[in-house]
């Protein structure tokens, strides 16, 4: 009924996305981890997490010691030659490697996606950076999709709800991965989450720009989720995390802790303790 | 209510985060909007396809923009329709005023479109001696009010029913006393159904243009466009020329789209395709019909790569979504198109220089490119017109200065991992118990949120020293 008398000649062009790995003897191929600046800065153990995760999968990670940041935030700004400045430096640090795995939705969608964006106009760089964009994932996706990896004897005592993020939600479809490697966690159970996947206001240089509608955001976001009655509050990004995390505490909500999923999957989640001893 | 500029978009959001009831009055239109859509979507099993053929049929349309152009006019102008061609909103405001001055015009009633107040038609015809009046029961609550719309589908949104009993009793000749919808209602149809008979003109938009017929059609729910174009003897139709498509079979399609995104009905009380002025035989219908195709800034947006929103066909569902237009409403903008849509339209209807700052109060979630039945990249758009802003220095010094440092430490790894090392120690210097209640040079965050204080090391440092003992491995 769609088709009959509106077929047109000329189809859009398709931007068909990048295919799948065939996910055999991953444990043969060299993974390099893309730490991304917000873990490297701000939560080291999220780093320590994925590579224990990626090892446990059977991975051979790499750390690459000449690795920076992803780029998003002269991308959002609208910088295009900073950006690329960004994307030459990481593709030619990650290149070599059979696959980039990101503990973010946002900068593994960055990688994937914005580097062929902002070099489409130069045939050689566009071609390795849709070289390396097939090869990056997201961690938790990355370990279910192409790992197979199933947690065992990991335990956390407590309820969680999960914060789907922006773009490892909508740009890369990450969904089922971290609820399916939640659910093997002993003494962990979900509660729902009221607007699961609505935008927390973090959006990188947003947060700080846009600050009181930022804000405005993260408050509703932080009600949603004291609604959701949970002692953890999970996810896959940093930035969201930091922004919810942020909010909550400073709301006096001290007894919601953020975690991020490779934190619990890892059984890491004293990271959290150890800075806030660290403090002191 | 003023009308507010896009240029001081940051003090308009001020503003509207200012008012406390906003927030409320805007989700109780958007939430329902969005449950309706959703359960609209899901009565729709090909919803995914059609919103591939709506995205094609308009693709298609765009591509052969001036093809179906010469076509529609041909075809207007044999059903007896005067075609006039505009090419910026003041002309298509000009033209619309120059055949109502010919016609000795007193009375004009306006169905609802957002092209008018795009061309400045309300404003125009409120400078002259002309009596203006809205049909739309919506359009006619914000004219009784004196405000700008503050949503393309629902533009008195953000008036409450209490505004609205408020405006009744003030402005309706026979008010009623009741407070209840029906009622106040009833109360503008007997203030509008006279003056619908005693307009000389008749001014309405269209939502399709079809190019094999030359017939313009309206969507609407109250029947107001109709009594807008039958009784009076010249109809003016404004159209933008990027409603065009090729032909009713192409129009269905994007109808079936256009309803659901924007009311999640499945269709609306009123489809009317109009089609010249009235037959020797015809019992009603005007003697004479006007089209006035717009482009105002459209044809750019081809030349500008921006052909993508040519696609729109304003259904809303995207500010009905975004969690930046939930929070500051339409009049934030100070556009006649706010939201997502808006935030790309403004700057091509009016500039760049005065909306640019408009494409960065977006998070860049997009859940508005989700949502939308034409399948618009709007994120992707509103970047690209950050890029513009950033080629023509639009942006803050401050902004520039903080990327530019951050994009030239971020292509030296090894500069980068030093800064990032020093920033974790500065950043302890202000830490607590494991947070950061304050932190200089990131007030933006620390005004509303803590910080979470990091560990003495960044991970690289921790990396290295945890992989010294093995450092017989190699790459």
């Amino acid at each position: 009924m769609l088709n009959d008398s509106t077929n047109l000649s000329d189809d859009s062009s398709d931007n068909s996305d990048q295919k799948k790995i065939p996910c055999v003897n991953v444990g043969e191929k060299r993974v390099g981890l893309f730490v991304t600046c917000l873990v490297n800065t701000m939560r080291p153990s999220v780093g320590f997490a994925s590579l224990s995760l990626l090892e446990q999968a059977g991975c051979k990670v790499e750390v690459p010691e000449a690795q920076s940041c992803c780029g998003q935030p002269a991308f959002n700004s609208g910088d295009d030659e900073g950006t690329r400045q960004i994307a030459y430096q990481t593709i030619a640090q990650f290149e070599g490697f059979d696959y980039v795995v990101v503990p973010s939705g946002s900068c593994a969608a960055m990688i994937k996606k914005s580097f062929i964006e902002v070099l489409k106009e130069q045939p050689e760089w566009l071609a390795r950076a849709k070289r390396l964009a097939n090869v990056t994932y997201e961690l938790l996706s990355f370990l279910v999709d192409v790992c197979d990896f199933v947690p065992e004897g990991v335990e956390l005592n407590g309820s969680y709800t999960y914060h789907d993020s922006c773009s490892g939600y909508r740009s890369l479809g990450v969904y089922e991965q971290p609820r399916k490697m939640l659910a093997k966690v002993s003494g962990l159970s979900h509660k729902p989450l009221n607007g699961h996947s609505e935008c927390c206001g973090f959006g990188g240089t947003f947060c700080v720009k846009y600050s009181d509608i930022s804000n405005e955001i993260v408050t509703e976001k932080a009600d949603n989720i004291l609604d959701s009655n949970v002692d953890f509050l999970l996810g896959g990004d940093m930035g969201c995390l930091m922004n919810m995390a942020g909010k909550l505490n400073r709301d006096g909500h001290t007894e919601i802790k953020a975690l991020h999923t490779a934190e619990v999957l890892a059984g890491m989640t004293q990271g959290v303790i150890e800075v806030k001893n660290a403090g002191k | 209510m003023q009308a507010s500029k896009p240029e001081h978009f940051n003090l308009n959001v001020k503003k509207a985060l200012a008012q406390p009831d906003l927030k409320g009055i805007i989700r109780r239109t958007t939430d329902k909007a969005d449950a309706k859509r959703a359960e609209a979507v899901v009565n729709f099993p090909e919803f995914e396809k059609a919103r591939l053929q709506g995205q094609k049929i308009k693709d298609h349309t765009i591509k052969h923009m001036a093809h179906y152009l010469a076509e529609f006019e041909k075809n207007a102008s044999a059903q007896g329709a005067i075609v006039h061609w505009a090419s910026t909103g003041e002309e298509a405001s000009r033209i619309v005023m120059d055949i109502c001055k010919q016609h000795n015009a007193k009375k004009v009633t306006r169905s609802k479109s957002m092209l008018g107040e795009e061309i400045g038609l309300t404003h125009s015809l409120d400078n002259s001696d002309i009596e203006r009046i809205e049909t739309d029961l919506a359009e006619h609550i914000i004219q009784l009010a004196g405000d700008p719309p503050s949503h393309i589908v629902w533009p008195a949104m953000h008036r409450s029913r209490e505004d609205v009993i408020k405006l009744f009793r003030q402005f309706h000749k026979d008010p009623t006393s009741s407070e209840e919808i029906i009622d106040l209602v009833d109360s503008a149809r007997r203030d509008l159904r006279t003056k619908f008979l005693a307009a000389d003109i008749g001014i309405s938009g269209a939502n399709f243009l079809l190019a094999d017929s030359g017939s313009t059609c309206t969507v609407t729910n109250e029947g107001n466009a109709e009594l807008t174009t039958t009784p009076p003897k010249v109809h003016i139709i404004t159209a933008g020329i990027e409603k065009l498509v090729p032909s009713m079979a192409h129009a269905v399609p994007l109808l079936r789209l256009l309803t659901r995104s924007a009311t999640g009905a499945e269709i609306t009380q009123y489809i009317t395709f109009h089609n010249g002025p009235k037959r020797i035989n015809d019992a009603d219908g005007p003697e004479e019909c006007h089209i006035v195709l717009v482009d105002n800034g459209r044809t750019k947006m081809l030349a500008d790569d921006m052909k993508e929103m040519l696609r729109c066909i304003r259904c809303g569902a995207c500010m009905n979504h975004c969690v930046v237009y939930k929070h500051i409403g339409g009049h934030a903008y100070g556009s006649v198109y706010p939201g997502p849509m808006g935030s790309v339209l403004t700057p091509h209807l009016n500039s760049l220089e005065v909306a640019n700052k408009q494409t960065h109060a977006c998070t860049m979630n997009g859940r508005c490119e989700e949502v939308c039945p034409v399948n618009i990249p709007l994120p992707k758009l509103l970047r690209s017109l950050r890029a513009q802003s950033w080629e023509k220095k639009f942006e803050p010094l401050t902004n520039r200065l903080f990327v530019k440092i951050f994009a030239q430490l971020a292509k030296r790894p090894k500069l980068f991992q030093f800064t990032s090392s020093c920033s974790v120690l500065f950043m302890r210097v202000f830490s607590k118990n494991g947070w950061i209640r304050f932190l200089p040079l990131a007030a933006g965050w620390t005004k509303n949120r803590d910080l979470i204080a990091p560990n003495s090391q960044t991970f690289m440092q921790q990396y290295k020293k945890h992989q010294k003992p093995k450092s017989n491995r190699s790459a």
